[in-house]
């Protein structure tokens, strides 16, 4: 039987939604997921879809249990993200979003590291759009410096490919050794999409820019395709473990901080990231699953809380925390829906990341890793700091900024309200989703220890909380900006840049007639693709997008053979 | 309006001390539970008495003492990079 991918469902099902208006428009794009979802769910485990390109044969769909449970998860977040943007009247938005989901599911369902790339490339060029969509001049820049990142980790990952097809003579995605060149570079192209200490800002810089919607869409996709990734390729790597408690510890000193609120999520993202690198660098069974359940409950919550936020932005105009408080008597629902968001997150008994999280943290303890144990229960009172306590504080509560809107839109309610359903149906019924997991295994959430020690964690974190701010010790919000690791490219970066071209343009004189020549015309040549009338400076039609993926790809062929 | 004049609960002093000392006797009622059973450790040190209660209090001021203190170094003003 030919096995229809379902990501070519959501990708070219989402070309006639430019076309089609009104209520139609709606239940066709919302039909969508569910159709390509059901196709999925009618796949027979194992499934595969091979063509032959060119002599290499592509696996262009390869189920397994670790790429079903991520597909699933990306439908019902594609399906909460299209309804959540029902509202909006932006028609682009809503067909990137779904062109940008199916690329997700078509990225974990790659059997080979072609598609992969193909996938990986294709969700990096739609999703800018969502940042431009904005239409600020901050957001096009920002979406511009996210590309270029998005694109070096293409071109790593491209380069990775050639190699550890050249030395392994496969382009089959399995299990790697990062120790090879090729293995190495395919390593570090993932921890960029991955948002791996120093490679991490362009998350914190772009997310936080982009439209009401497109932040909670771009949180669903492209960190979690990558601990996919890593979770496929490189299971039980070490270093990961230390990698990933980085990223579990030092952005949530930057949350505590930091005033944009959405920001703040992002911060909290990374920390959580960070929970699923350390159970792929731990690699045992159990703790794989606990990454893979950790993913599917992050998406929920983590969209939970992005949506709430964005109803805020929408209704508000206002994102930072300095400038907001007291909107619960304004916005009770979103409120509630926010602080549903924040309990899953902060891992309270009942909510999802209760019954997921603390399968990674049971899988470090079983191998003995004490210090990363220690620096998780750290991470896990921190989040609840940030993320559970700081968000719906000092948006909803905290004083009264005098705001009064309206609550948010219908579709944005019924969006959060699917979205908290879930997260509390997890956290109760979590044998739902343990049946969804790759490994067998007798896991048990609740515990009398497990719970007790949970909410003595939890309950003296707020009471700290409460202490520091009636004691007037807590940071006050303020209008800032936090120095991160984007300031080298940002600042010196940029002057060494300016710099060059000065020197370039006051040497020119000093320099021969064909090298002035030479350098003129590749000037002129930059000048026309790059400048601001250029036309790689600008927005790039899908056509444009597809012809690049081609080329690269023809390129690759050509290097295939020639080696 | 009518709405303006409306006073929420949590609008007064009173009614936020009371969730306060909700939160007091709840974390005290937490703590005393370690006596009432027993606990099922990976690690030794998860049994000494309220170790959790502790450990979070403490993480959690430290936290945000020292996020406070980085911001002297990372503080920057609103338009420091120019595009705002």
């Amino acid at each position: 039987m030919f096995s229809l991918n379902p990501a070519l469902i959501l990708i070219l099902g989402a070309l006639p939604a430019l076309l089609l208006k009104g209520p139609l428009r709606a239940v066709y794009i919302l039909l969508l997921p569910v159709l390509s979802f059901l196709q999925l769910y009618t796949l027979p485990a194992g499934s595969r879809a091979e063509f032959e390109i060119l002599g290499m044969l592509l696996t262009t769909l390869h189920l397994d249990k670790l790429s079903f449970v991520f597909a699933v998860i990306f439908h019902i977040a594609a399906f909460l993200l299209i309804l959540y943007s029902l509202h909006t009247r932006d028609r682009l938005q809503q067909m990137v979003t779904l062109i940008y989901a199916g690329c997700a599911i078509g990225a974990v369902l790659a059997g080979d590291l072609i598609t992969l790339f193909i996938y990986f490339e294709a969700a990096a060029l739609s999703s800018v759009f969502l940042i431009w969509s904005r239409r600020t001049p901050a957001s096009y820049a920002a979406g511009m410096r996210y590309l270029i990142v998005q694109v070096i980790s293409g071109l790593l990952l491209l380069t990775g490919i050639i190699l550890h097809a050249r030395s392994s003579g496969s382009i089959e995605f399995t299990q790697m050794d990062p120790g090879t060149p090729g293995g190495a570079l395919i390593f570090l192209a993932f921890g960029i999409k991955c948002a791996f200490p120093l490679l991490h800002n362009w998350l914190v810089d772009a997310y936080p820019q982009a439209t009401v919607t497109g932040t909670v869409v771009l949180s669903a996709f492209t960190t979690k395709m990558a601990v996919y990734a890593l979770a496929t390729a490189f299971a039980g790597t070490e270093i990961l473990i230390w990698i990933g408690l980085m990223m579990t510890a030092f952005p949530i000193f930057y949350a505590v901080i930091e005033n944009d609120l959405r920001r703040v999520l992002t911060y909290s993202m990374i920390n959580q990231l960070g929970f699923m690198v350390v159970g792929v660098g731990i690699g045992t069974e159990l703790a794989l699953n606990g990454t893979a359940a950790h993913a599917f409950a992050h998406i929920l919550y983590k969209a939970l809380l992005f949506m709430s936020m964005g109803a805020v932005l929408l209704r508000t105009g206002r994102i930072n925390g300095s400038d907001l408080g007291g909107l619960y008597k304004s916005m009770p629902y979103t409120a509630g829906f926010c602080i549903i968001g924040a309990a899953s997150i902060s891992a309270f008994p009942l909510f999802s990341g209760f019954v997921t999280k603390s399968m990674i943290m049971e899988a470090v303890a079983l191998e003995g890793y004490t210090l990363a144990w220690l620096v998780l229960l750290f991470a896990s009172a921190g989040v609840f700091h940030h993320s559970g306590i700081k968000i719906p504080y000092f948006a909803f509560f905290a004083h009264d900024s005098g705001i009064r809107c309206k609550e948010a839109p219908a579709s944005m309610l019924c969006a959060m309200a699917l979205a908290a359903v879930l997260c509390i149906y997890i956290g109760v019924f979590p044998q739902t989703l343990y049946a969804l997991l790759p490994h067998e295994i007798g896991y048990q959430p609740y515990t009398m220890t497990h719970v007790t020690t949970q909410l003595q964690l939890l309950f003296f974190s707020a009471l700290a909380f409460t202490w520091l701010v009636r004691q007037g010790l807590y940071p006050p919000e303020l209008r800032s900006v936090n120095l991160d690791a984007d300031w080298f490219y940002r600042k010196p970066g940029r002057w060494l840049v300016e710099h060059a071209m000065r020197s370039i343009v006051t040497g020119e004189q000093r320099m021969g007639v064909w090298i002035k020549r030479l350098s003129f015309s590749a000037g002129t040549r930059l000048h026309r693709h790059h400048g601001p009338q250029g036309l790689l400076a600008k927005t790039w039609p899908t056509g444009s997008m597809v012809l690049w993926v081609a080329f690269l790809l023809g390129v690759y062929l050509i290097f295939y053979y020639v080696y | 309006m009518n709405r303006k004049k409306h006073r929420y609960w949590l609008d007064s002093p009173a009614n936020v001390r009371k969730l306060v000392y909700g939160l007091y006797s709840l974390c005290a009622a937490l703590m005393l539970l370690d006596f009432f059973y027993h606990k099922h450790a990976n690690f030794p040190f998860e049994n000494w008495f309220g170790f959790f209660a502790w450990f979070g209090f403490i993480a959690c001021v430290a936290l945000v003492l020292l996020a406070k203190q980085m911001r002297k170094l990372v503080k920057r003003d609103e338009d420091y990079y120019g595009d705002v």
